[in-house]
């Protein structure tokens, strides 16, 4: 009786593969260097805790559409939460970054973590600057009439059109947050991959899960 | 009700004006964003400053 073949088909290489990469224990650990048991280790969470209420929110508002909060209130609930949580989702990001800024936080092979980050700060100012001109108000039309001007002289205003709103509806609502989604998702992974970045000075014994003092 | 609701729930402080600005050589700002970088400058000195608690059962 011989024992049965290992399987060859994809499915198994990439599940073998990923363990490999990110192994349970380590995709969703328990425990932190005691290093991170600090304030500014926070914001990278409080960032994705409001990335979460800003796509739920707008998940709302997509139900009953664009205009839905110039006449109801519980519309204008919903968009206010939107919009405040965007505000706290890039007031987080920008602290965040200037945490990891100071901390050189690309140092242990960090750089994807670093790049990707920087990515996702980039591909959410996309997608705020596009929410701006589907609020279906005065303010949109004039901020879509002064970013026409801007996109034009880089030659980019036949292909990505400021003025039309159906187009802005859909980078904003469909292909935008997918690609800072997809951003954000590789950046938590590099995380995990790499651990969180350890202060400048760190002791190498704090380097230890939990162990530190 | 709605009255008391609309007062706790409303902005406290009148908004329904042009903005404020701030002026420095080429620089122009409103006095909106000026306070909103102010307050993060002030949040992430306080990250910096302030000691994390510890959880029970953390040495």
């Amino acid at each position: 009786m011989t024992a049965p073949a290992a399987s060859r088909s994809w499915t198994v290489a990439v599940r073998q593969r990923a363990v490999r990469a990110f192994p349970p224990d380590q995709l969703l650990p328990d425990k932190q260097p005691i290093y991170v048991a600090a304030w500014i280790y926070v914001f990278g969470v409080l960032t994705l805790a409001a990335f979460l209420v800003v796509l739920l929110s707008g998940g709302v508002l997509a139900i009953e559409g664009p205009q839905w909060w110039h006449t109801s209130s519980t519309g204008h609930f919903f968009n206010s939460l939107h919009l405040w949580s965007v505000e706290l989702f890039l007031a987080f990001m920008v602290i965040h970054l200037w945490g990891k800024f100071w901390m050189a936080a690309w140092r242990g092979r960090r750089a994807m973590t670093w790049i990707t980050g920087a990515l996702c700060f980039a591909g959410s100012i996309g997608t705020a600057f596009t929410g701006y001109l589907v609020q279906t108000n005065f303010d949109s039309q004039w901020i879509s009439t002064q970013a026409k001007d801007g996109l034009n002289s880089v030659g980019i205003g036949a292909v990505f059109n400021v003025t039309n709103f159906g187009q802005m509806l859909m980078w904003h609502i469909v292909l935008l947050p997918l690609v800072v989604g997809v951003i954000v998702g590789v950046h938590v992974l590099q995380v995990r991959k790499r651990g969180v970045v350890p202060p400048i000075d760190v002791d190498p014994i704090d380097l230890i899960p939990e162990q530190g003092r | 009700m709605t009255s008391i609701l609309t007062r706790a729930l409303g902005a406290p402080i009148n908004l329904n004006h042009r903005g404020h600005y701030v002026h420095w050589g080429v620089i122009q700002i409103s006095v909106a964003n000026l306070v909103v970088i102010g307050l993060m400058v002030a949040i992430f000195a306080a990250a910096i400053l302030l000691p994390f608690p510890k959880g029970r059962g953390r040495k």
